[in-house]
């Protein structure tokens, strides 16, 4: 009699493992595309970056919940034999070590990057930014464990899923890149440290817009050389003592 | 028994550090508009009581903290 | 060929009965007479020189116009022990006021600094030379070397940073000196001195030091007897262009445009002056009298800058030159700020049209709103000057403009270029 009720606990907390798993997944994977959106400065009078950065801000937050739910379903589970240590510590569990290894890869990045934004406004600047780099690692991470270690993997509604997911990701991973690259072109070309917005973003575009002439002078990648006068040097430094006369 | 002394805000850009996000222009547009490249243009004057959540948010969510609020005695 | 009727003014660059004399120790002191610099900080002579020098009305010559004075005071209520430096980068290429001053007399530049070192307790002056400028260099090294020879207690060290155009701007220079980031810094608060470390520094430019030096010697009246009233004292200006005999005079502040221009013997005529540097801004030939000094110069829309006055021959294109400059300046910009470093070669770009003759009907009026929209809005003030000279030429060369947005430029913009615009290194070194 008891062991039926086990069982059917275990079954419980197993389908609880992987249903709060795909959430976690695909919430992360909405928190993904929206911050590869909002970097990649796409936005329209009804979605403006404000509300893509809230979303993205709140989409992680539920993702954590289901997350914390989803550790707390593998560690307890006694089915599997996923240590609290393990959930931290990468590939160190007794059961798929490799993929829940990769599980907790996802975790340790998500927490640095979580950690920090939490703390963003007594940190610096430029640390908040490069912990948040971190996070282009976690979604293959998760994915990858969810591909591996789900029960689920093989069947089609859960490939449909990871098809969407993937698409998503790399659509918005191809426009960041592409905003990258046109904003690296214009900077480096002007010598500029700070990226403008292109043209295709702009607010409003008053006239011919940019480079209509011929392209400046690329000061900053000339090693030191002298001066040298591009034209007639009428500039002397004689000094006057008496009247030209 | 305090006295509460109204202090005027007004906000400001830290030029090298701003990236062109725009938040500032969307969440703040009473004080902020972009100019043809995405960079904001600032509208110096006080931020009264009803602007200064917005201007506080538009600080904290701009991802170089570039966007101040600070007092508006400050000398330039 | 017409003169100067004005009487001449040579005090920094005075060369006795004989002939300009050695830029040596032994020549200066036999010039100007030796000076009494105290060892150690004395409170009296500090507080009686610094009297003399706001009485004497003295204002930065790098372009600030700042009484010198005044910054010192700001450093005299205690702290660090701070550092004087020399700004002789002259980043304007068509200023050479600073080469000729330290190749005619190093030693009053370096009487003022270490005048302005005792004053302020600094024990040690770094003079700024730009790296393309070796002559400039050994000449100050030499003096050095000569001063702590004959027992001079400050360190004089020479230092070259890069030779940009922001290089020069104070921040920039104290940035460079600190990290070798030559970049400029926002200051929010002008006030607040800049710091080397944690030590305060005292910037000023070449000239500004030599007129100390001459100050303490022959006292505020004397300064006061050239220049005018508001505008106090001598200064230098470089003169170049439609004029025979181009380079640097010394003239009393509030001398009219074309006064300075006579003593460099115009060439023919004039369609404008390029006054204050590639950021300063033109004045039109019926401007010519305007006496050369912040207020009379400010009221005309311009500016006085490191004292520099470029006559366009008639027969040159204002509209042209006006291309060029800003194009040069454009990359110039250092780069940190978008208004300045995406707006700058926007403007040039319609310049270039315009001077072409291809501009679109709305191009005039884009330069001008273009221009009006980068100002202050950068970390330091090179847009400013950029959009001043910039809205001054569509002023001055107005008719030329309609002219050339109507497809009928002048053959003017043929003509070989009255300015120089040098090629530039790297501006941010390997060390950063």
């Amino acid at each position: 009699m008891s062991a039926v009720v086990t069982t059917s606990t275990s079954e419980a907390v197993w389908y609880m493992i992987r249903a709060t798993g795909i959430m976690a997944l695909i919430l992360l994977t909405l928190t993904t595309v929206l911050g590869l959106l909002s970097a990649a400065r796409v936005r329209t009078r009804r979605w403006p970056a404000f509300a893509q950065v809230d979303l993205h801000k709140r989409a992680t937050l539920l993702a954590l919940v289901f997350l914390a739910l989803h550790v707390a379903g593998a560690v307890l589970d006694s089915y599997v034999h996923v240590g609290l240590l393990s959930v931290i510590v990468p590939f160190t569990s007794a059961y798929q070590p490799f993929w829940t290894g990769l599980g907790a890869v996802a975790v340790d990045l998500l927490a640095a990057v979580a950690i920090s934004s939490a703390l963003r406004q007594r940190i610096a600047p430029d640390l908040w930014r490069r912990l948040h780099w971190l996070a282009y690692g976690c979604w293959p991470f998760a994915m990858a464990h969810a591909l591996g270690t789900g029960t689920d993997a093989g069947q089609l509604w859960m490939d449909a899923i990871a098809a969407v997911c993937v698409v998503a990701v790399l659509c918005a991973l191809t426009w960041r890149i592409g905003y990258h690259r046109t904003t690296a072109a214009e900077s480096d070309r002007l010598g500029a440290s700070t990226r403008a917005v292109p043209v295709r973003h702009r607010p409003a575009v008053a006239g011919p817009g940019r480079h209509a002439g011929h392209p400046s002078p690329q000061a900053r990648h000339h090693p030191p050389t002298g001066r040298t006068d591009a034209s007639t040097p009428r500039t002397s430094t004689q000094l006057l003592e008496r009247d030209p006369r | 028994m305090s006295t509460r002394v109204a202090v005027a805000l007004r906000v400001r850009v830290d030029p090298v550090a701003c990236e062109a996000y725009g938040y500032c222009a969307e969440l703040l547009p009473e004080r902020v508009t972009l100019d043809e490249w995405g960079y904001p243009v600032v509208d110096g004057t006080a931020v009264g009581a009803d602007l200064v959540e917005l201007a506080t948010r538009s600080a904290a969510e701009c991802p170089r903290r570039a966007f101040l609020v600070e007092e508006a005695g400050r000398t330039r | 060929m017409t003169t100067s009727t004005l009487p001449r003014v040579e005090r920094l660059l005075h060369s006795g009965p004989g002939g300009p004399t050695d830029p040596g120790l032994a020549g200066h002191v036999a010039l100007h007479g030796s000076l009494a610099v105290p060892a150690r900080h004395d409170p009296a002579w500090s507080e009686a020189l610094l009297a003399e020098v706001a009485a004497a009305g003295l204002t930065g010559r790098g372009g600030g116009g700042f009484p010198a004075a005044a910054k010192w005071e700001a450093l005299r209520r205690g702290g660090r022990r701070p550092v004087v430096v020399v700004n002789a980068m002259e980043g304007e290429p068509a200023s050479a006021k600073d080469r000729a001053l330290l190749a005619w007399s190093p030693h009053l530049v370096l009487d003022g600094a270490e005048l302005v070192a005792a004053l302020s307790g600094a024990r040690s002056v770094v003079v700024c030379v730009a790296d393309d400028r070796d002559a400039s260099a050994r000449a100050v090294r030499m003096a050095a070397a000569e001063r702590s020879a004959a027992g001079t207690v400050r360190e004089v060290t020479v230092q070259q940073p890069p030779a940009r155009y922001v290089t020069g701007e104070e921040s920039a220079l104290v940035n460079w000196l600190s990290s070798g980031d030559a970049r400029p810094v926002l200051r929010v608060d002008k006030s607040v001195p800049l710091r080397l470390g944690r030590r305060p520094v005292l910037v000023h430019n070449a000239e500004t030091f030599a007129q100390v030096a001459l100050i303490a010697r022959h006292g505020a009246t004397w300064f006061r007897g050239a220049g005018t009233g508001d505008a106090p004292g001598s200064t230098l200006v470089t003169v170049s262009g439609a004029v025979c005999t181009p380079g640097v005079v010394e003239v009393g502040l509030g001398t009219p445009v074309d006064e300075v221009v006579r003593r460099c013997g115009p060439t023919g005529p004039v369609s404008g002056y390029l006054v204050g540097g590639y950021g300063g801004a033109w004045l039109a030939p019926e401007q010519a009298s305007t006496p050369l000094a912040p207020a009379p110069l400010a009221r005309a829309g311009a500016t006085l800058g490191v004292g520099i006055i470029v006559a366009l021959p008639a027969d040159s294109c204002g509209i042209a030159e006006t291309a060029r400059i800003t194009r040069w300046m454009a990359g110039e910009s250092a780069g940190q700020c978008g208004p300045c470093v995406y707006g700058l070669p926007a403007i040039a770009d319609d310049l270039e049209l315009l001077a072409g003759g291809r501009a679109d009907p709305g191009a005039v009026g884009r330069i001008d709103e273009r221009a009006r929209s980068i100002v202050a809005r950068g970390a330091c003030r090179h847009p400013d000057g950029v959009a001043r000279m910039v809205r001054s030429a569509l002023a001055v060369f107005a008719s030329d403009a309609a002219a050339h947005a109507a497809g009928r430029p002048c053959a003017g913009r043929h003509a070989p270029s009255v300015l120089a615009f040098p090629t530039s290194p790297a501006l941010v070194g390997e060390a950063s």
